[in-house]
């Protein structure tokens, strides 16, 4: 399933390396519900956040400056980053 | 400690330099930083009121850093030579590491296995994350910026840097450990090591094969 993370750039703690937000991927694996670090980092208790796996091939990343566009990266982002493509 | 350099051929100044030429560490005598501090006074508190001993802190220490990558090595091996291991691994790494008897806590850990296809290879772009509890301390090299920031952008550079030159046809996977999951690889047994038993396997498995900068190599 193909996904795009968000571009957003909020303040504080966020797990979702810049590098990958606006990028579409698609998903490898689910893995489960975890405690959200954004709300933790600051003793905010909320709803716990489904993480998901996601692979993103190098050129979709860097473009024409991948060293070999079809090598992929894979990361873990928390679902509510990820929007439908 | 005095020492004279007639029989050098260059003319560079070695003060303050050790015998063999390297300099000194610097002495630690920089005022204390405010969390430097915050530590100090957080752990005198702790154990002023009972809550533990400075032993009980120095024990929890000691083990932290008697963790060492030959704990990984086992995993690998006993996955080398038993296929059933292997794809309990492969399905729950964590679990796998708990029925061999490591203690690895609540860490949620996936194993990647590298293929004549696929070589996979782990860093931490946001900070240090690191599969301790089975590689102990990770390597200065691995919290370093550059190889953070490099290993996402250039991995196959940064790969040759360490020697491990993969050919075109192989896709490198990188894994960025960004959240809750911790990341060893299972590196593709040797030819070489075929038919050795598990406890020899196992000094075959190098702590950089685990972090997929290296491959493993036979015992010096």
């Amino acid at each position: 399933m193909k996904v795009r993370i968000k571009s957003h750039w909020p303040p504080g703690h966020i797990r979702t390396p810049a590098y990958l937000r606006g990028k579409i991927g698609q998903i490898e694996r689910r893995i489960g519900l975890f405690n959200n670090p954004e709300e933790t980092a600051y003793r905010q208790t909320g709803p716990q956040r489904e993480l998901v796996r996601v692979r993103f091939r190098m050129a979709d990343i860097w473009g024409a400056r991948a060293e070999r566009g079809e090598d992929v990266i894979e990361a873990e982002i928390y679902a509510h980053w990820l929007e439908p493509v | 400690m005095p020492h004279d350099h007639y029989d050098h051929e260059h003319d560079h100044s070695h003060e303050g330099l050790s015998p063999s030429g390297h300099p000194y560490r610097a002495d630690n005598d920089t005022d204390l930083s405010y969390w430097q501090a915050m530590e100090i006074a957080l752990r005198e508190l702790l154990i002023e009121k009972g809550h533990l001993t400075a032993a009980q802190l120095h024990a929890q220490i000691n083990a932290m850093d008697s963790r060492s990558p030959a704990n990984g090595a086992r995993v690998v091996a006993r996955a080398w030579v038993d296929p059933e291991f292997k794809a309990a691994l492969l399905a729950d790494a964590g679990a796998a590491s708990r029925v061999m008897g490591f203690d690895i806590g609540p860490m949620h850990l996936i194993a990647l296995e590298n293929t004549k296809e696929v070589h996979n290879v782990v860093v931490c772009t946001l900070c240090s994350c690191y599969p301790r509890n089975l590689l102990g301390l990770p390597p200065d090299w691995y919290k370093s910026r550059a190889y953070r920031s490099r290993t996402v952008i250039e991995p196959r550079k940064v790969l040759s840097e360490f020697g491990l030159e993969l050919p075109e046809h192989m896709q490198v996977r990188v894994h960025d450990s960004t959240a809750d999951m911790r990341y060893i690889v299972l590196p593709a047994q040797p030819e070489a090591s075929l038919g050795l038993t598990e406890e020899e396997l196992a000094a075959w498995v190098t702590r950089d094969s685990m972090i997929g900068v290296g491959l493993p190599q036979a015992p010096q």
